[in-house]
């Protein structure tokens, strides 16, 4: 199965965007398969099943949208295959920007809002840094001159990443979004290693713990001063 | 050198084929869309944006000196061949303008000399001074989009610049198309401004989507335009002086000598 993975900020336009594209895919009679990732709600199924593509929705609940996302990737894929779908797109919901959920051979598709400010592109961390794709959204809204800095603060994160500026609105931009997606490989999720590490978070907080002081708290800890410690047996 | 660009074409929003299958816009000119709303004026400047090869929604295809680009100049984000001006546009960065404005010189491989140039041709087409200490969020409408101009004509060295309806924004409009056009670039201008429309060279009638016809405009619209051209410097001069606490008394200083 050919596999392209979006991440983004929230309110980006990862599924605006990715519809346009999808219909164009549509159009040359390449069949995809969506599976959205979020963590309580979301009605984005809706939004897809209208331009005719098969929609998955996975709820994380209270784990990271992420992880769930990658040790969910098999049954994804065999629910794209079940479809007879040539393309699974898998849109996640990430929170932290800590976690990158593309994997070695996927297509990795970093949606950034040109809106955030110029310095988010040196903030979001491995999603932008590791993605094949940054697609830059809602540029019409801010000056040329912050446009040219976010597109060369994006390359200094990415050096190799292709730009894409689009508009989720109008579908500007979304056709060589397109022409990017067909370029995608066939993944083998056998051997599949994501690219970048998640995150360090293995402490009473991650299991449920919620009394804040620090006396309740166990595992690997990372003090405000730099230090860090293994509280524990 | 970029000396011309061409537009070939496409299909209009009904799919049939629009009547202007050519147009060639050339450096130092000013070139006009006009049509009403919907009628796929920002689409047409969308394309040239792309520098579209048939890949659009329209199936325009854009030619620069004659010629297809490669694909390393319409993806190559260091290359971009086009700056953009619209009035939906805002300045979010939170810094100071001259600070802002040494970040952009920077990014740009341009020399940091270029800021005091840009803030004293921004200050040549709005009344009120920008200085480089003012934050860039706080400017006024007149102040960001006469900075925005003085930026693409000095910093963004893009050849080709697209302004998309710019007529409220409390600016000399006149001399910062002037501004565009004098610094060799090659300017679309959306308006439905008669003081705008009447100053290009030629300008694009859009309906359904798809380009209807191309007009040059005549002597008599050129001489039409200058004296529009009066009335939008009294309506400045006026909103100066309303601005500043002024009375404005004597209505005979200004002639309206249509």
């Amino acid at each position: 199965m050919r596999m392209v993975i979006v991440a983004g900020t929230p309110g980006s336009g990862k599924t605006a965007v990715l519809i346009h594209a999808l219909r164009s895919l549509n159009e040359r009679n390449i069949k995809s398969s969506v599976v959205k990732i979020d963590c309580l709600y979301t009605d984005d199924d809706q939004k897809f099943s209208k331009i005719g593509v098969p929609t998955k929705i996975g709820l994380s609940m209270d784990m990271c949208p992420d992880h769930y996302a990658i040790y969910n990737l098999e049954d994804m894929i065999s629910w794209a295959e079940e479809n007879e779908s040539d393309l699974l797109v898998v849109e996640t919901a990430g929170l932290c920007h800590r976690c990158a959920p593309f994997t070695m051979n996927s297509l990795g598709v970093c949606v950034i809002d040109a809106t955030s400010g110029p310095n988010t592109p040196l903030k979001v961390g491995p999603f932008l840094s590791t993605s094949d794709i940054a697609v830059i959204t809602k540029g019409d809204m801010i000056s040329q001159a912050e446009r040219e800095i976010f597109r060369e603060r994006i390359l200094e994160v990415n050096p190799n990443c292709k730009i894409i500026e689009a508009n989720g609105l109008s579908g500007q931009g979304c056709i060589e979004l397109a022409e990017e997606m067909l370029k995608s490989e066939e993944v083998s999720l056998d051997e599949e290693k994501l690219r970048h590490s998640a995150p360090l978070a293995v402490c009473t907080l991650c299991v449920g713990e919620t009394k804040v002081n620090k006396k309740y708290h166990r595992g690997i800890l990372r003090r405000i001063d730099g230090f860090q410690s293994y509280q524990g047996e | 050198m970029i000396d011309n660009i061409t537009i070939l074409g496409g299909y209009d929003k009904n799919g049939e084929k629009e009547p202007v299958n050519k147009v060639t816009v050339n450096k130092g000119e000013i070139f006009g869309v006009v049509g009403p709303t919907g009628s796929g004026k920002s689409s047409l400047i969308g394309d040239i944006e792309q520098l579209a090869q048939e890949d659009t929604f329209s199936k325009r295809k854009i030619l620069v000196n004659g010629k297809e680009p490669t694909y390393d100049d319409r993806t190559n984000p260091r290359k971009k061949m086009v700056a953009q001006l619209s009035q939906n546009m805002n300045f979010l960065a939170d810094m100071s303008v001259g600070d802002f404005l040494n970040l952009h010189a920077k990014c740009r491989g341009a020399s940091q000399v270029c800021v005091n140039k840009v803030i004293n041709l921004a200050n040549t087409l709005t009344g009120e001074p920008i200085k480089d200490d003012h934050d860039l969020t706080i400017l006024s409408g007149g102040q960001s989009r006469a900075l925005m101009v003085a930026d693409v004509a000095i910093i963004s060295d893009s050849p080709i610049v697209l302004i998309d309806e710019i007529e409220n924004a409390g600016i000399r409009k006149h001399d910062a198309l002037e501004v565009l056009a004098g610094h060799g670039k090659i300017v679309m201008v959306v308006t439905h401004d008669p003081v705008l429309a009447l100053m290009t060279d030629k300008r694009i009638v859009m309906k359904s989507g798809g380009m209807r016809q191309v007009v040059s405009t005549t002597p008599k619209e050129k001489a039409l335009s200058q004296k529009l051209n009066k009335i939008d410097e009294i309506m400045l001069s006026l909103r100066d002086q309303v601005r500043n606490g002024e009375v404005i008394g004597d209505m005979n200083t200004i002639k309206l000598d249509l």
